[in-house]
């Protein structure tokens, strides 16, 4: 991958190449993961069951986890690239607000969750909210 | 759909993932913006910028976000978490007024209100909702209109 990019003048193309990465790989992360915790089940109640170790044991030993924590230590890469480059204003509020989208849309679609209309408009708020605290 | 009401010890965890992540991207930030420019072709720069004490305390913060973070995700859905959790961006912007003592724009109340507002919506819903394989497997265990007669 080779970005024209240089440091204080990226251009627009760049910074878009450099968010929606961010964006994607976050998304992929965040929905393998939940998937993988849904698939272990309720954390609380295994470590009381069979304790810290057991939790630990339950988490480490799932295939899903580690495809989940790949794509997230994948986009913390990628965010750190972006932040090199461009305005944490730019790259905080556009990266967290669509990421809530990009996560209603492919809860939705991979992990089959009950997306009602309450949450859809949780997640259209929040974006919002998001790009108007931090911008 | 079932009413999967959270106890306070899952409201306290939701908290300390509203309020590590936020935290910790500060501190990536303030870290990333020291260090000089790093090209792609010079990937190594970036693991020597984990190094730095910023960037450090920043990666402290995310692991305490990803421990709470995996917990909240074993009890409720991802739709439900990530909105709730974006509380966290109020809680930074209000102790930037009340305890840094600075400005908060119309621009930025009017986010303030709504992520509250959006939080709400997603609060008083179910922390996790019934999937369709849930629906079948409940319909499997359960004995048919037949079998209740007999």
């Amino acid at each position: 991958m080779m970005l024209p990019i240089q440091h204080g003048e990226t251009g627009m193309w760049a910074a878009t190449g450099m968010i929606s990465a961010v964006v994607l790989l976050s998304t992929a992360g965040e929905v393998l993961t939940a998937a993988a915790m849904q698939r272990i089940g309720d954390l609380d109640k295994i470590r009381a069951h069979s304790g810290m170790k057991g939790a630990i044991k339950a988490v480490v030993t799932c295939p899903l986890f580690f495809a989940g924590v790949a794509f997230l230590a994948l986009a913390f890469f990628s965010l750190l690239f972006a932040l090199n480059h461009l305005d944490l204003s730019l790259v905080a509020p556009a990266a967290a607000s669509l990421t809530l989208v990009t996560n209603a849309v492919a809860g939705k679609i991979f992990l089959k969750e009950n997306v009602d209309r309450r949450r859809w408009a949780a997640a259209v708020f929040v974006c919002v909210g998001v790009y108007l605290l931090a911008h | 759909m079932p009413q999967h009401r959270l106890s306070p010890h899952q409201w306290l965890i939701l908290t300390v993932v509203a309020i590590c992540a936020p935290l910790g991207d500060t501190c990536l930030s303030r870290g990333m913006t020291g260090v000089p420019a790093i090209s792609l072709q010079h990937p190594g720069s970036l693991f020597a910028a984990v190094f730095t004490p910023w960037v450090a305390a920043g990666i402290a913060l995310l692991i305490g976000f990803f421990a709470s973070y995996l917990t909240a995700l074993s009890w409720a859905d991802l739709t439900f978490v990530l909105p709730a959790t974006a509380f966290g961006n109020v809680i930074v912007a209000l102790l930037a007024k009340f305890w840094l003592h600075n400005t908060i724009s119309l621009e930025r109340w009017s986010g303030i209100v709504l992520i509250t507002v959006g939080v709400g919506f997603v609060a008083h819903g179910p922390a996790r909702t019934e999937r369709a394989w849930d629906v079948a497997g409940a319909e499997l265990a359960a004995p048919s209109e037949e079998e209740r007669a007999r």
